[in-house]
Formats: structure tokens, C-alpha cells, sequence
């Protein structure tokens, strides 16, 4: 198979494009759909400081990297789930990346913040691991970046991910969760700041293959808890239809995000107020992170 | 050849001779969900290998759920992100398609 660019031997072959790409052309072809990703939904611009959110996988540090390559002032977060050598190994891939690179990170511990790290919160709350985990990181991640005058915070969320989580909305009819499935969240409270996903035009596979042939030290060991997660089921469905049809998950994606979102959009505004305990922004009186540490501390 | 599988690792053992996508089939691998590699670099899927080759198959898929799926309730999470609009694209733009915007 040989590179559609160059006509050298390829290192990998991309179905759903129709092409093939030997080393440094699919280096370039990756980064410049970061480019338009980037230019598209004006998720920054090289003068603001990007929080990046890093959990030591694959994604989220192929992320990394390119930003710091495309000169972008990065610092990274890591939070610490506290999920057992899982987390202890991946803290250790992101500090190394951090060294390697020369730029900052910083850590913070959910069992610091709300009081248990995440297995202890699954067992109080008796629902799946991947409900408290995510509720506290996009808790954090929103704090984290206000505290340290981050006007953004990027995260490693790629094309499946995405895709994955439109399946699960749609099979459920989620419809207030369809309109804020985007690659970018803008800052619609002075306490939100803007979320945005560079990668959501590339596969897992192809930042995985990113990762490895930059030389990426990612972590490859899942999660403990991911098994038998929804996502991860709904990403298997995913993943036998585009391989009977490639571009099957691009198009389910790319055709909701430019010709079905609108339509879900509701006309009244929801209304957004600060938490009456630790005056983050929530559509409550407490907030659902400040529920969930009172959870943890009247079990524990 | 040898071949390594992941999560949990592993080895086994199958003949070579043959091209990457035949070794997938026999595995019962969806060539999408796994990178193939033999020594620093990426193999595509109708490259030959040997008997004498090891290659690795490692799986791209990760992520667990943050909110899809679980019972609907004060924890389940969405206290940031509600009532959020999305920046307008740039105008002129056009659609997602991205097929081709490599060459």
C-alpha cells in the first residue's frame, strides 16, 4: 500500500478517506485536522493559555502534543482518580510527558476535593463508576481553570467518543443532551469556562497511531472500570458498521453537528445560578458535586 | 508467528506467510479497533508477514461513560454544560466534510 501523498510504503490506511499515508504525511495530515478543528469552531488563539486536560491515554496526550508543536501555550491537568495502579501509572505518564516537553502540569486529587476517590464514590453511590468519575472531572476541570485564569480548557475527546455518545443520546431520545453535544462549549456564565474537543475529527484509531509513532509514552491498560461501560458497547455497535461501511461513524457525527443539532435546540434559555455552597455554576440550589460530597461524607 | 495481544496481555502463537488482514481474520479482529506493529513502526493490513515476525495488536478503544446510561438524578452530572450555546463557525464555512482534505 503506498502513501496517497508521496507514493512511499504506507504505515497506515485510513478506509474511511479512501487513502493511505506513510509516516510524515499522516503527522501532517493528523495535525491539520487539529488546524481545522481549531479555525472552524475559533476554539483559541495562540495568545490565550490553553488548561489541557490529560489523563495519561492515548488521546488526550496525542492532544498535548500537537498543540505544543503548533506553538499554543499549554499547561496540562491531570486529576487523580485515585483508581488504584491505574492511576498511579497514568499520573506517571503525564509527569514524564510534562518533564520531557518542558511545560507545566498540574494535579489534583478527587479524594482531596470531595472527600473519596472514585471507587469509594462508586460504592457509596451504588451507580456505575463512569457517573461520578465524569461528574467530578467536569466539575474540576471547570474550577480548576477559573482558579488559575484559563479562559479554556481542551480535552482529548476524538471522533468515536463523540460518536459514541450521540448513539447513546439518540437510543435514549436525550434531547436536551443532543444541542450541547459540540466541539465547542462557549463560556455562557461568567463561571463556565469554554470546553472545547480539537480531536473530535480524528478516529481513536488515528490518534492512537499518532501517539505510537510520535513516540507517545501513553498509558494502554484501560481503565478497571471501563469494562462492560455503556460507551464502551455502543463503540463496538459503531465500530462493525464502519467496518462494513466506512465513514459510517464520520457521517453519523459530521451529519448531526452540521444538519440535525439546530433542530433540537430549545428556544428558552436554561437558567444558569451559582451554588449556594461552593458557588460554582449549576441550573440548582446545590450543585451536583457538593451533593455528591455530602453523599461521601455521611458513608464514610 | 508470535503475536501480542492486550488487556490483558498476551501471546499466541499463529502461522505466518500470509498478510496482516488474513492473521485479523483468523483472530476474530476488527482491523479498526486495532493497531498492528512489528518493531517501531505501523503495518496497513495487506502487508505479508512471516514466520519469523512478531507483531503486537493493540487496541484503540478507551473511554468509559460520563453520564450516558446511568440513572437520571441529582449525580448524574450535568450541572455544567446546560443552557450553553455553540459558537457560530466562521461564516462561509462548509460542512463537516473532511474526505479528501488531506491531498
Amino acid at each position: 500500500m503506498k502513501c496517497r501523498k508521496c507514493g512511499r510504503g504506507a504505515v497506515i490506511e485510513l478506509r474511511r478517506h479512501n487513502a493511505a499515508f506513510c509516516e510524515p504525511d499522516f503527522v501532517e495530515f493528523f495535525r491539520n485536522q487539529v488546524r481545522e478543528a481549531i479555525r472552524k469552531h475559533r476554539m483559541f488563539t495562540p495568545e490565550e493559555a490553553v488548561l489541557v486536560a490529560v489523563s495519561g491515554g492515548k488521546d488526550s496526550l496525542a492532544l498535548w502534543e500537537v498543540l505544543i508543536e503548533e506553538g499554543y501555550r499549554t499547561t496540562g491537568l491531570y486529576l487523580d482518580l485515585g483508581i488504584f495502579d491505574y492511576s498511579i501509572e497514568s499520573k506517571a505518564r503525564c509527569e514524564k510527558f510534562a518533564t520531557a516537553h518542558g511545560v507545566p502540569l498540574i494535579v489534583t486529587a478527587v479524594a482531596e476535593e470531595i472527600g473519596a476517590p472514585v471507587p469509594i464514590i462508586k460504592t457509596v453511590t451504588r451507580r456505575p463508576p463512569c457517573s461520578g468519575c465524569g461528574l467530578s472531572k467536569r466539575y474540576l476541570m471547570n474550577r480548576v481553570a477559573l482558579e488559575r485564569g484559563f479562559p479554556v480548557v481542551a480535552t482529548g475527546h476524538n471522533l468515536d467518543d463523540e460518536a459514541a455518545t450521540l448513539f447513546g443520546s439518540v437510543m435514549h431520545w436525550q434531547t436536551d443532551a443532543l444541542p450541547r453535544q459540540s466541539p465547542a462549549l462557549a463560556a455562557t456564565h461568567p463561571k463556565l469556562v469554554r470546553r472545547v474537543k480539537p480531536l473530535y475529527r480524528l478516529s481513536e484509531r488515528e490518534t492512537a497511531a499518532y501517539a505510537f509513532l510520535r513516540r507517545i509514552d501513553y498509558i494502554v491498560e484501560e481503565c478497571p472500570f471501563a469494562a462492560g461501560a455503556t460507551s464502551i458497547a455502543h463503540k463496538e455497535i459503531l465500530s462493525r458498521m464502519e467496518e462494513a461501511s466506512p465513514g459510517a461513524k464520520h457521517n453519523f457525527l459530521f451529519g448531526f453537528l452540521d444538519r440535525a443539532r439546530a433542530a433540537f435546540e430549545r428556544v428558552e434559555a436554561v437558567a444558569l445560578q451559582e451554588c449556594t455552597r461552593c458557588g460554582q455554576v449549576t441550573t440548582g440550589t446545590v450543585c451536583a458535586f457538593c451533593k455528591l460530597a455530602d453523599q461521601v461524607k455521611r458513608a464514610t | 508467528m508470535k503475536v501480542i495481544l492486550r488487556n490483558p496481555k498476551r501471546e499466541v502463537q499463529v502461522a505466518g506467510g500470509r498478510r496482516v488482514k488474513d492473521v485479523l481474520r483468523e483472530l476474530e479482529i476488527i482491523p479498526e479497533t486495532v493497531l498492528v506493529i512489528r518493531g517501531d513502526t505501523l503495518v496497513t493490513a495487506d502487508q505479508m508477514v512471516t514466520d519469523d515476525d512478531t507483531i503486537e495488536l493493540r487496541p484503540v478503544m478507551s473511554g468509559g461513560s460520563a453520564s450516558r446510561g446511568a440513572p437520571r438524578g441529582e449525580a448524574s452530572g450535568e450541572m455544567i454544560g446546560d443552557g450553553r450555546a455553540q459558537p457560530q463557525p466562521a461564516a462561509g464555512e462548509a460542512s463537516g466534510e473532511m474526505i479528501g482534505d488531506a491531498s
